[in-house]
């Protein structure tokens, strides 16, 4: 314990973290923050909390999924499917996230509902909403990303280990599942980390189509009681908050596997 | 063969709504492709000019000025872009203004683009500084003190020896950046700046052609990135001359 706080023990730290906690102190003591009962009772905070880590939770395991597929199209696949890997990682790439929600949103949700037999369909109760289209977006957008550094990684892992394993005879998905799946996450999982922060910080941006995250609430909360600053400094130190879980847990995966890469 | 597709921008044919001029919305959309390249050349020069400081300071500063820089890359990085650009979008002036006003002068409305050109600048400085310090870092420590030992002087050491041979390493990083730059003046969208975006989300709600308009924006992006990706990858070439081949470049 002692030895952790040692690199703390410097005077000009001590005076910076004295400045942080009389900021701190003068943002809590000055400004505005009775409206976070009301809001945290009426279950709004809780409420976009939930989607915001929903939205990033869902769309980092489907958008893995995928992701893996599309850097293995590339990396070994036959030109039809290397191809259109690589075009849709170069258009999702190449394009705003902002335009692609809108996209999807405006324009193929304004498309379904002309058809009347997909206004009567059991599909129209989730059509109608704003959070599939959020979480398709956020989805292809991460897909798109790491199937670009998942090529990377499956080309990095050194060719005798696969040609190895075929010498021994495993199959191919078993080759896939026992050795090449398995190297590539451990060379990719650095990256991946700062890419689930990249992803986080791409949420908000749902809440220009309506759904209610994090970032809706605090926009909900400014335009209710005409309080500028505190909703967005509240909303910053959460985001930072969740940050730094992610990297938590992505230094305790790194540590988990054992990082010797020949 | 220029007539037939000169047609097509015709009102009333398939790209009727994309002709440069009035009804159609052509020139709009060009023009905030515009705007969108300027925020984010305007956008890319400040954080450059924040990184290279950025780097210096995080690598060769005093302690204090290592933590600063530090804290600085941490909260920028760790908090979403659309946050910070609401925060400092209302801070900048409001700072501005009682500056302004505590030196017995009037308050001034700002100009919105050298604003949002700050904002997003200071956001891209963060990941700038780290780019430029990674590969300042990955100049072999054996070069700089050859240098020092002929005596040179730290700007001379800078420009000739550190600068030549961290631009290989730093093109990649920079390329990235220069895309998200592109990407990040979308962000600009939501606080109502005219740039591509918002002027196709105008244009598709107004002529209820949502296809037609998101499908050329996104074509003006990827044309942007497409372009910009083989740019840096020529100068990537450029910075790597000499140097042993490695694989790499372009979007």
């Amino acid at each position: 314990m002692i030895a952790a706080l040692r690199p703390m023990m410097k005077t000009h730290r001590l005076v910076m973290l004295g400045l942080a906690v009389g900021a701190v102190a003068w943002c809590a003591y000055a400004l505005r923050w009775d409206w976070i009962p009301t809001y945290w009772n009426n279950g709004l905070i809780l409420t976009g909390l939930e989607t915001t880590l929903s939205l990033l939770a869902f769309s980092w395991t489907i958008g893995l999924f995928f992701a893996i597929w599309l850097g293995l199209a590339q990396a070994s696949g036959p030109w039809y499917l290397a191809l259109p890997a690589k075009g849709f990682c170069s258009l999702i790439r190449g394009t705003p996230l902002l335009l692609q929600l809108w996209f999807f949103y405006y324009g193929i949700g304004s498309t379904f509902q002309q058809f009347p037999w997909i206004r009567h369909s059991w599909a129209w109760t989730y059509l109608r909403e704003a959070w599939p289209y959020a979480l398709m977006t956020l989805t292809l957008s991460f897909a798109g990303y790491e199937g670009e550094v998942m090529r990377g990684a499956f080309l990095g892992v050194p060719k005798g280990q696969l040609e190895s394993a075929r010498a021994f005879g495993m199959t191919r998905f078993t080759i896939l599942r026992r050795i090449w799946l398995p190297q590539a996450v451990q060379r990719v999982l650095p990256t991946l980390g700062g890419e689930t922060v990249l992803q986080l910080k791409a949420t908000p941006l749902v809440a220009t189509i309506t759904v209610v995250d994090l970032y809706n609430v605090s926009q909900t909360v400014r335009q209710d009681t005409y309080v500028i600053y505190e909703p967005l400094l509240l909303l910053a130190a959460v985001y930072m908050a969740i940050t730094g879980v992610i990297v938590l847990i992505f230094r305790w995966l790194e540590h988990r596997v054992p990082s010797k890469v020949a | 063969m220029f007539d037939a597709i000169s047609h097509l921008f015709d009102p009333g044919q398939a790209l009727g709504l994309l002709a440069y001029a009035p009804p159609g919305w052509g020139g709009n959309l060009l023009a905030g492709l515009g705007r969108s390249i300027e925020i984010a050349v305007g956008a890319y020069a400040v954080g450059l000019t924040i990184g290279i400081f950025g780097a210096f300071g995080k690598i060769y500063g005093g302690e204090v000025t290592r933590d600063i820089f530090g804290i600085y890359t941490t909260v920028v990085r760790a908090v979403p872009e659309l946050v910070e650009i609401l925060i400092l979008y209302y801070l900048v002036p409001q700072v501005v203004n009682s500056i302004l006003l505590s030196f017995g002068y009037d308050r001034v409305s700002l100009p919105q683009m050298p604003v949002g050109i700050l904002v997003l600048g200071v956001v891209l400085g963060a990941y700038m500084t780290e780019v430029l310090r990674g590969s300042i870092l990955a100049v072999p420590q054996g070069q700089i003190e050859a240098a020092r030992a002929y005596g040179m002087p730290p700007l001379l050491l800078a420009r000739r020896i550190i600068f030549p041979q961290m631009m290989a390493n730093a093109i990649p990083g920079m390329a990235n950046l220069w895309l998200n730059a592109t990407k990040d003046t979308a962000l600009l969208a939501v606080i109502g700046f005219n740039e591509l975006t918002l002027t196709t989300m105008q244009g598709a709600a107004t002529t209820k052609n949502y296809f037609v308009f998101f499908i050329a924006a996104g074509l003006m992006y990827l044309v942007i990135s497409i372009v910009s990706g083989r740019f840096f990858a020529r100068i990537e070439r450029w910075a790597r001359r000499g140097q042993p081949l490695v694989r790499g470049g372009g979007i």
